[in-house]
């Protein structure tokens, strides 16, 4: 403990409510505030209405919601093979390999996402390999976006395990995939759930780069929300935020109750 | 004694090789001047050793002595840059650990903590695809060897230290190996704990016969309970090997008296030797002595004379005994021994015995006494 005193523990708790009350509270209840608002004129909303909900639900704006969903699950679950495929076959490599693939991986991430979706739109509007105008280049931009947090979730999660588990299992016969799936993958369950986690988070509220190269009949609910706040329907705009940040939510609380009994040590 | 002594000739020039042939050595373990480097620093130096079958062979030495590379060249997981290994009359130097047949514990278990202790036993069964009636039985029966068959279904971290080893021991016996490999297994236990798993380990031993193992350890009580013979690393090299009471009581060389063990070392010149009776008279400053001999070392020679601690005493043994005078230089009481340091010139020496009724003082000028046969010669040019 570094605050000792009953008066200093106060006012460091009072501070960090007021920090946390600003930054992540305050914002959260204004959305949900407006997406039931009716009429917002005055300093708080003067009529309620479950309105922007139904609006949500219906047409357009339920296909944006599963565009969405399905994305971030392609997407996450590709950059989860892909980055734990990386993870696994690079740790017995030689340093500077591995440093050269580590930045290919994070530099996507280290770059605007609207970057990423412009490269994607150069890269593959010509022949031969034309993907503008189709679904596949919308999950190949998340799939980039989102494979370093795969990669690096992974990476540091064999990082902790000891390589006796292996070994031993090695030594008792367990031949290379066998041992990866008895073995290897079980302990890095608690790693491949967080990378999945944070990759389906993270596509879920992209827009960026898929405002670049979306194409028609495949709007993700962030281009959705924006292109409707853009022109004006804030409390529409912000029951869509409302119910994307449900579903993320859901995911994630259903992704977090998967049994890890390799975490359980 | 001569088999007692053995080392790598180029860790200790004119020792012999142990390693025999392949007839001798390839039905338990052999190496044949296997050597191991990484990023060009030899960290194992022609390693040449035969194991018998059903032998327990204990691998000591300091942290860096090439000991745990050695087990780990054996599992497979380091591969030699020279040199051959080979288990059971097969050469196994280019096979992969999953084709060696080989149980393995480790010095944290490494017990798989997503499975049950009775599927981390099965685990080898099931990865050679045995039957599942097989399974059972073979589970069954190396849990209850282990005394652990009422914790078949908790997982590994609702075991003690002390279960979690058994359930490892289980798991390596389970896939009936030819080896059984020990690196450091009982480090992680506490000291009474430490010392039922030695029990233990030596009556699953005396029930599974055959059963060659491995055992590296860097505690030389362990090594001195469990195994049939020693060898003792250094840098990379077997410095010493041999059997446990001969290697601890005539030492080959500096560094075997000093790792196993404590000795009392000093620094003698050989007078005469008689091999009759199999002693030397040697002279430690202007006071004669006799020693066992030994043949390697001649008359005319210098030599370090190693006496255990245990081997002193402050009444002569008998009419033979040799005697020094030494001043006192401290008393410790440990409780069941005393242990008394002494002084000759700018030699220190120990010695230990039973508590004694009337210990000396500090300062006090002793006699103290050794029996001939209690002390042995190292020669002077394998000085570790």
């Amino acid at each position: 403990m570094l605050v000792w005193s009953r008066a200093g523990r106060t006012v460091a708790w009072a501070v960090l409510a007021l920090l946390v009350g600003v930054i992540y509270a305050l914002p959260a209840v204004i959305i949900i505030l407006a997406s039931i608002t009716g009429q917002w004129n005055g300093v708080l909303p003067s009529h309620f209405t479950l309105q922007h909900y139904a609006n949500a639900l219906h047409g357009s704006s339920a296909a944006m919601l599963r565009a969405s969903i399905v994305t971030g699950l392609l997407a996450s679950g590709l950059a989860l093979v892909n980055g734990s495929w990386a993870a696994l076959a690079l740790r017995n490599t030689r340093p500077l390999p591995r440093r050269v693939l580590d930045i290919v991986f994070f530099i996507p991430s280290a770059v605007p996402s609207v970057s990423v979706g412009l490269g994607l739109l150069v890269a593959f509007s010509r022949p031969p390999l034309l993907l503008n105008g189709t679904l596949a280049i919308v999950f190949v931009a998340h799939f980039v976006l989102v494979s370093a947090y795969s990669y690096g979730n992974v990476s540091a999660g064999l990082s902790r395990i000891t390589p006796d588990y292996e070994q031993v299992a090695e030594s008792l016969g367990a031949r290379p995939w066998y041992r990866l799936r008895r073995v290897t993958l079980p302990l890095l369950l608690p790693y491949l759930i967080a990378a999945f986690s944070l990759s389906f988070a993270l596509s879920m509220g992209e827009l960026g780069a898929t405002v670049m190269v979306y194409p028609p009949g495949w709007v993700t609910l962030p281009v959705g929300i924006f292109g409707i706040t853009d022109r004006g329907a804030v409390f529409d705009g912000s029951a869509l935020t409302v119910l994307l940040a449900v579903t993320a939510l859901a995911v994630l609380i259903a992704l977090s109750r998967i049994p890890i009994k390799a975490a359980q040590r | 004694m001569a088999e007692a002594v053995l080392g790598h000739p180029a860790a200790a020039p004119g020792l012999s090789v142990p390693f025999t042939g392949p007839d001798a050595a390839h039905r338990g373990i052999g190496y044949e001047g296997v050597a191991v480097a990484y990023k060009g620093t030899t960290v194992l130096a022609d390693f040449t050793l035969a194991v018998r079958p059903g032998e327990i062979m204990a691998l000591i030495g300091p942290s860096g002595s090439g000991k745990t590379t050695a087990l780990r060249v054996t599992a497979g997981f380091v591969r030699p840059i020279r040199g051959r290994v080979h288990i059971g009359g097969r050469d196994v130097t280019d096979l992969p650990p999953y084709a060696r047949s080989i149980g393995m514990v480790v010095q944290n278990y490494a017990l798989f903590p997503h499975m049950p202790a009775y599927e981390n036993v099965a685990f080898g069964l099931r990865a050679r695809r045995a039957l599942e009636a097989t399974i059972r039985e073979q589970v069954a029966a190396c849990l209850r060897m282990v005394g652990m068959e009422s914790f078949a279904k908790r997982y590994p971290r609702e075991l003690s230290g002390g279960q979690q080893q058994r359930v490892a021991i289980a798991r390596a016996l389970a896939i009936r190996p030819q080896v059984l490999l020990l690196d450091e297994p009982l480090s992680a236990l506490d000291a009474q704990i430490r010392l039922t798993m030695l029990e233990e380990l030596s009556r699953l031993h005396r029930s599974l016969p055959t059963l060659t193992v491995i055992y590296v350890t860097h505690d030389q009580t362990e090594a001195l309970t469990l195994a049939d013979r020693i060898g003792i690393m250094r840098d990379g090299r077997l410095v010493a090997l041999g059997d446990c009471q001969g290697l601890y009581r005539r030492p080959p060389n500096r560094f075997a008296a000093e790792f196993l063990g404590r000795a009392n070392l000093l620094p003698v010149t050989v007078e005469a030797e008689d091999a009759a009776s199999g002693l030397a008279r040697v002279r430690f400053g202007a006071v004669s002595l006799m020693v066992r001999r030994n043949p390697e070392v001649t008359a005319g020679q210098a030599a370090l004379l190693c006496i255990r601690p245990h081997d002193l005493r402050l009444d002569p043994p008998g009419p033979s005994a040799n005697s020094l005078a030494a001043s006192v230089s401290e008393v410790r009481w440990k409780g069941d021994l005393h242990d008394v340091g002494f002084e000759i010139d700018e030699h220190r020496l120990r010695l230990t015995a039973a508590p004694l009724r009337a210990p000396p003082e500090a300062g006090a000028l002793v006699n103290f006494y050794f029996a001939p046969e209690d002390a042995t010669l190292i020669p002077e040019e394998r000085r570790g």
